[in-house]
């Protein structure tokens, strides 16, 4: 840990300055330029909501201000799911730099997980526009303490599996496709739509099903994460997940190692590959 | 003898032959692979480089030459750490920068001044040290105009001088280059030469890999011929490009020999006075009694109606028969030719051409006012030029033996093929002996350019 930590200092001004290439180049030649960082998250919600709202009149869609309820949840997903699609192609995306350049290989898909933060923390003012608008909830001072820790376990989760999957996917490419697809699935089995909740009381499924699906939910890493930004942004009181979130904190920590090793391990190999 | 700045011990690198697809069959080897080599059975592998030893000394110059697929890019890349050996050894003392693709890191969409700083930063540097350079930079690129545009509406000359701008002035103490002269216009080439210079002059190691043997030749204090990914020779640049020429243009005598023995089959089959037109193997060569309605549009071919015959072709070097000659060197054609009956009247002429179909030179006895007497049975026809004034190129003969008034008894039409090498690389079509003298007052840097061109 210490020495990838160490690798990845000496490499700061690399990282933060491909990051700041990622940000210009993305918007570059459009029109609307930066401002697509907070209109895509608000497009997306106004489809989501308009569906679940007016095409699909959901139960779950009843609560008061659900569109802000799911907004919390959307921002967070759009982030990882972002992250971990362009961290799968970012070696191969970039072969010109792993063959003909001595390149660490490590900043791609790194650099690819925090350009998406940094998107996400564009998009952030207009979530607490719309908190402090409709006054849906104040957030109290521990739960403002929380909010960065949510955001760093969500981090160095996203960093675990974006190295993983760089490194693998440049071996099967298969990965691209199975990935967006696999993402669509995630996406509708973490409360991000609904609330948990629903699940654990009702349940969107019966009897032992049900409980299996509660199970399942409660190993989906990004449940916990769904939940916290939830409870912290959304619901009124204090933050009560914070012991789930801890233990997803302590399991990011190690698979961040366990990914990094991984990734050392099939690093001599990319450039014959990509 | 001065320290190493690249030293390679017994450095080897395998490469799969077939198919990434093979790599890993299952995740588990993926990660439990202990080295690729072990990994591999002998037909599998491909060695682009094998057991190379090399030591290049701090402050020289070493040019890597040999063919191509003969592990010259491989050999870079191993000492620029890009790939790591499978076997062996690489030690490096100092900074390296590689030109192996220049501009390799730049973004299309983004400002050549933005990636002025991003491809230096990706080189090592910090913004500082390149904010330092940047000036020289883009002034060595000369691209002060352009600097603030996207680099995709840059030209593709613009980006390599881009490139080659930022990892040269990164002031690295190794630098290594891969065929980069040959980007970018005279004007440039001979700026990044000049920048060269100035680095070998400031005590830089450079590694060259390059096609242009006069550069190695000119440039380099050591040379290193790599062949099949082995060293076969390495040492005085000039001892080395003249062992590597030599071997090419006997692989070249091969070729033209192989195309040869092609042609010698063509007319075998073809004896002229056979009836009618008669269609020989794949390349079409076709035998006709009458010539083709435009004769000097016609593709090779032979064609004539007898009774001369042209039976066999070869052309010699002073060092016997060859297909490859230098500039200047004595050429001989030499024409079997028979005849089963008395003739009487008959002129034998000679041209070449070259690949673009330039006919550089043409004769035959009756303009040269030789006029026939007789001829009966087996004779030779010689055609001596004493020195071949041509550049350097391909080139292809005609051979044909024909009546005063022009019928055709047999004419061979470019059937045969051969190659004229130079050390300079002049153009146009003919070479004439020159001289070039200068008043004491007119001095030029290098003496052994103007030795060589006084031929």
């Amino acid at each position: 840990m210490l020495t990838n930590l160490r690798t990845l200092f000496r490499h700061r001004t690399l990282i933060q300055t491909l990051v700041v290439r990622e940000l210009k180049a993305r918007y570059r030649g459009s029109v609307l330029g930066f401002f697509w960082s907070f209109a895509n998250p608000l497009l997306l919600l106004l489809v989501y909501t308009f569906v679940f709202s007016v095409i699909l009149p959901a139960r779950f869609a009843d609560i008061d201000n659900y569109a802000l309820f799911l907004f919390c949840g959307l921002l967070p997903w759009t982030w990882f799911s972002s992250a971990l699609t362009e961290s799968a192609n970012s070696i191969l995306n970039n072969g010109n730099l792993i063959k003909k350049v001595l390149f660490p290989a490590e900043v791609l898909p790194i650099v690819a997980v925090l350009s998406n933060m940094i998107h996400f923390f564009l998009a952030l003012p207009i979530l607490v526009i719309g908190l402090v608008f409709f006054a849906a909830s104040v957030p109290s001072v521990s739960e403002v303490f929380w909010f960065p820790v949510v955001i760093a376990v969500q981090l160095l989760l996203s960093l675990g599996l974006g190295l993983v999957l760089a490194a693998l996917t440049v071996h099967f490419r298969d990965i691209k496709d199975l990935l967006a697809n696999l993402l669509t699935l995630w996406f509708f089995a973490t409360p991000i739509l609904y609330p948990m909740a629903m699940v654990a009381e009702r349940g969107p499924m019966v009897g032992n099903l049900g409980r299996v699906g509660k199970v399942v939910m409660d190993l989906n890493p990004f449940t916990h994460l769904a939940i916290s930004y939830q409870e912290i942004l959304f619901y009124d009181g204090p933050f009560g997940h914070w012991r789930w979130l801890l233990a997803l904190g302590l399991a990011s920590v190690v698979l961040f190692v366990v990914a990094y090793a991984f990734f050392d391990r099939l690093r001599d190999s990319f450039v014959e590959e990509v | 003898m001065s320290a190493a700045a690249i030293e390679l011990q017994n450095v080897s690198k395998f490469y799969r032959r077939y198919a990434y697809r093979r790599r890993f069959s299952t995740l588990k080897s993926a990660l439990l692979k202990s080295t690729l080599a072990s990994e591999l059975n002998p037909d599998e592998a491909f060695n682009a480089v094998d057991a190379v030893s090399l030591r290049v000394a701090a402050g020289s110059t070493c040019g890597v030459i040999g063919r191509n697929g003969s592990g010259k890019s491989t050999l870079l890349k191993l000492i620029a750490g890009i790939t790591k050996p499978s076997s062996g050894e690489v030690l490096i003392a100092g900074r390296v920068s590689a030109l192996i693709e220049l501009g390799a890191g730049f973004h299309p969409e983004i400002s050549g001044r933005e990636n002025v700083f991003i491809n230096g930063v990706m080189l090592g540097f910090s913004r500082r040290e390149i904010e330092l350079r940047f000036d020289e930079i883009v002034e060595f690129a000369e691209l002060e105009e352009f600097i603030d545009a996207p680099v995709k509406t840059y030209s593709s000359g613009m980006y390599m001088r881009l490139g080659f701008a930022v990892a040269v002035h990164v002031n690295p103490d190794i630098l290594l280059v891969d065929e980069v002269l040959a980007v970018g216009d005279e004007e440039f080439s001979f700026k990044c030469l000049d920048k060269f210079a100035e680095f070998k002059r400031r005590g830089k190691t450079i590694l060259l890999v390059t096609h242009s043997l006069g550069i190695v030749e000119r440039f380099c204090d050591e040379a290193v011929w790599l062949d099949a990914g082995h060293v076969r020779t390495k040492g005085d640049p000039r001892r080395v490009v003249h062992a590597y020429t030599t071997d090419v243009e006997k692989t070249e005598e091969r070729v033209l020999a192989a195309g040869d023995r092609k042609v010698q089959r063509v007319i075998e089959a073809t004896r002229v006075g056979d009836e009618g037109p008669t269609r020989v193997g794949a390349d079409q060569t076709v035998l006709t009694e009458r010539p083709p309605d435009d004769m000097f549009r016609a593709a090779q071919g032979r064609w004539g109606s007898g009774p001369v015959a042209i039976d066999q072709v070869t052309l010699e070097g002073d060092n016997g028969v060859g297909r490859v000659f230098q500039t200047g060197d004595r050429m001989t054609i030499r024409l079997e030719v028979s005849t089963p009956e008395m003739v009487r009247d008959f002129v034998f002429g000679v041209s070449i051409f070259n690949a673009e179909g330039v006919c550089c030179y043409g004769t035959n006895t009756d303009i040269e006012e030789l006029h026939s007497n007789e001829m009966l049975g087996q004779g030779e026809v010689v055609f001596t030029i004493a020195s071949l004034d041509l550049v350097e190129g391909t080139y292809k003969i005609d051979v044909a033996a024909h009546t005063r008034g022009g019928m055709q008894y047999d004419y061979h039409r470019l059937l045969y093929t051969f190659r004229v090498k130079s050390q300079t690389k002049d153009t146009g079509i003919y070479r004439p002996r020159h001289l070039w003298t200068f008043t004491p007052n007119i001095r030029f840097k290098d003496t052994r350019k103007t030795e060589d061109s006084s031929v």
